[in-house]
């Protein structure tokens, strides 16, 4: 539509896919529609492979006993290898094997945003080069929305749903939320078996979300000291909301924060609970 | 004036509170309108200069049939188009809007189809008649995405982006 007068123009596509929405949205350069449906076509082949659903899939059939590791695809050894590094990397806090209650293994979490990271390679191989893609609140972001503009990204306020605690500019990272607010106390500590305390939700940035979504779950399952922890993690930055209505974030974060994502809004506003947030910046106490 | 990515992502926001916080009346829309780097100036921020290529006209691909009026060749057009948005899915049940536009203007959005039965009713109920007060509120927020947004709320959106994509505006 090149009349068109104000908007960005986009190409835009949105499957419900592994248990979740996926979103799509393309800026210009854009790529052919068959590049679009590659990548569509391409979370519908993880989910055939890794849902816990359906009986027959690869990971149900490891799970079952009858389908040995060694000889399913090499999609599942990968995800399941990298599952075991990053239990070994955050100090048994990512425990994929201990997600389900029944103790069965489950990678599913680690093949969702590693899923959308070979999207995004996929799309970058058409030639997109300006795209976000998410998944569940995890999102993937390349180049630029507009020419000379950053990405904003709004990270939800885990009390109220309609505000953002704090907003990023991003070029290209990866951005995933682990929180207790929609799913439930759906992270459990693997030393206790309970479901964290200290935190509210921890956003982590970095450069593939596969990894940012593991860093955010362990993390999160860390309290507190998850903040720092990820900190400490080359390439990759986290920014917390405490228990106690804190936001605390670490120097990566601090180089994307824009300082108050409230300025100059809420024009009918008027002071609420989830105002009481306040900032301290630095990623040690 | 409006810009149609950021409406769809202010709305984003919006829809977050509203589908997923019931129990708080949203009664402020405080996604920032953060100062852009471009200098572009004002609640809009940056005017796209046009569609870059002729690819445009290839996107957007939606999943759904939208059930769109007729092409619109942008901002001259008056009087009010309701355009509908593509079903999404969610675990909870489909989602669908239809969004009314008036030239490049959005004025009115409708949640054809939220997901019902037990906390999801009362979700739906909650969500209409705030999302219509909110929505020109939310055309100046300035955002493109939000992380921790899941499920319904994202599926919310999404069908009301392609409902505005197909508006034009």
């Amino acid at each position: 539509m090149p009349g068109r007068p104000d908007g960005v123009a986009r190409q835009v596509r949105v499957e419900p896919v592994m248990g979740t929405t996926v979103s799509i949205d393309v800026r210009p350069p854009f790529v052919g529609a068959a590049a679009i449906e590659a990548a569509v076509a391409w979370f519908h082949a993880v989910d055939e492979k890794f849902s816990m659903y359906r009986p027959d899939s690869e990971l149900s059939r490891i799970a079952d006993g009858s389908l040995a590791l060694e000889d399913a695809s090499r999609d599942v050894r990968t995800i399941v290898s990298l599952s075991d590094s990053l239990r070994d990397r955050t100090e048994g806090y990512f425990d994929a094997g201990r997600h389900r209650d029944d103790g069965r293994l489950d990678p599913t979490g680690v093949a969702k945003g590693w899923a959308v990271d070979e999207a995004v390679t996929i799309l970058r191989m058409a030639g997109a080069r300006n795209l976000q893609v998410g998944a569940g609140g995890d999102l993937v972001m390349a180049g630029e929305p507009e020419p000379g503009r950053r990405w904003r990204i709004g990270i939800r306020h885990p009390e109220r749903a309609d505000r953002v605690a704090a907003v990023l500019e991003i070029t290209s990272l990866a951005v995933a939320t682990s929180a207790t607010y929609e799913r439930g106390a759906h992270i459990r500590d693997p030393w206790t078996g309970r479901p964290p305390t200290g935190l509210q939700s921890l956003t982590v940035v970095g450069p593939t979300l596969a990894m940012a979504d593991a860093f955010a779950t362990a993390a999160f399952a860390m309290g507190e000291r998850g903040i720092p922890w990820v900190g400490r993690q080359p390439g990759f930055g986290a920014l917390g909301i405490t228990s106690d209505d804190r936001v605390v974030w670490t120097p990566l974060v601090d180089e994307l924060r824009i300082p108050d994502p409230t300025v100059g809004t809420g024009t009918r506003g008027r002071p609420t609970a989830g105002s009481a947030l306040t900032s301290l910046s630095g990623d040690e106490r | 004036m409006p810009k149609r990515g950021a409406v769809a992502v202010g709305l984003t926001a919006l829809a977050l509170a509203l589908l997923l916080n019931f129990q708080v009346p949203a009664d402020t829309l405080t996604v920032g309108r953060p100062p852009g780097p471009s200098g572009a100036g004002g609640a809009g921020g940056i005017s796209n200069g046009g569609a870059s290529n002729g690819g445009a006209s290839s996107g957007p691909d939606r999943s759904t049939g939208s059930g769109g009026t007729s092409g619109d060749q942008g901002g001259g057009a008056t009087g009010q188009r309701t355009v509908t948005g593509p079903v999404v899915d969610t675990r909870w049940g489909p989602v669908q809007v239809a969004v009314t536009v008036s030239g490049s203007e959005l004025v009115d959005i409708a949640a054809l189809e939220l997901p019902s039965g037990g906390r999801s009713s009362q979700i739906s109920r909650f969500v209409e008649p705030i999302l219509r007060s909110e929505a020109l509120q939310a055309q100046s927020a300035n955002i493109d995405g939000v992380s921790g947004a899941t499920y319904t709320s994202t599926a919310y959106a999404q069908s009301l982006q392609s409902a505005l994509d197909s508006a034009g505006i």
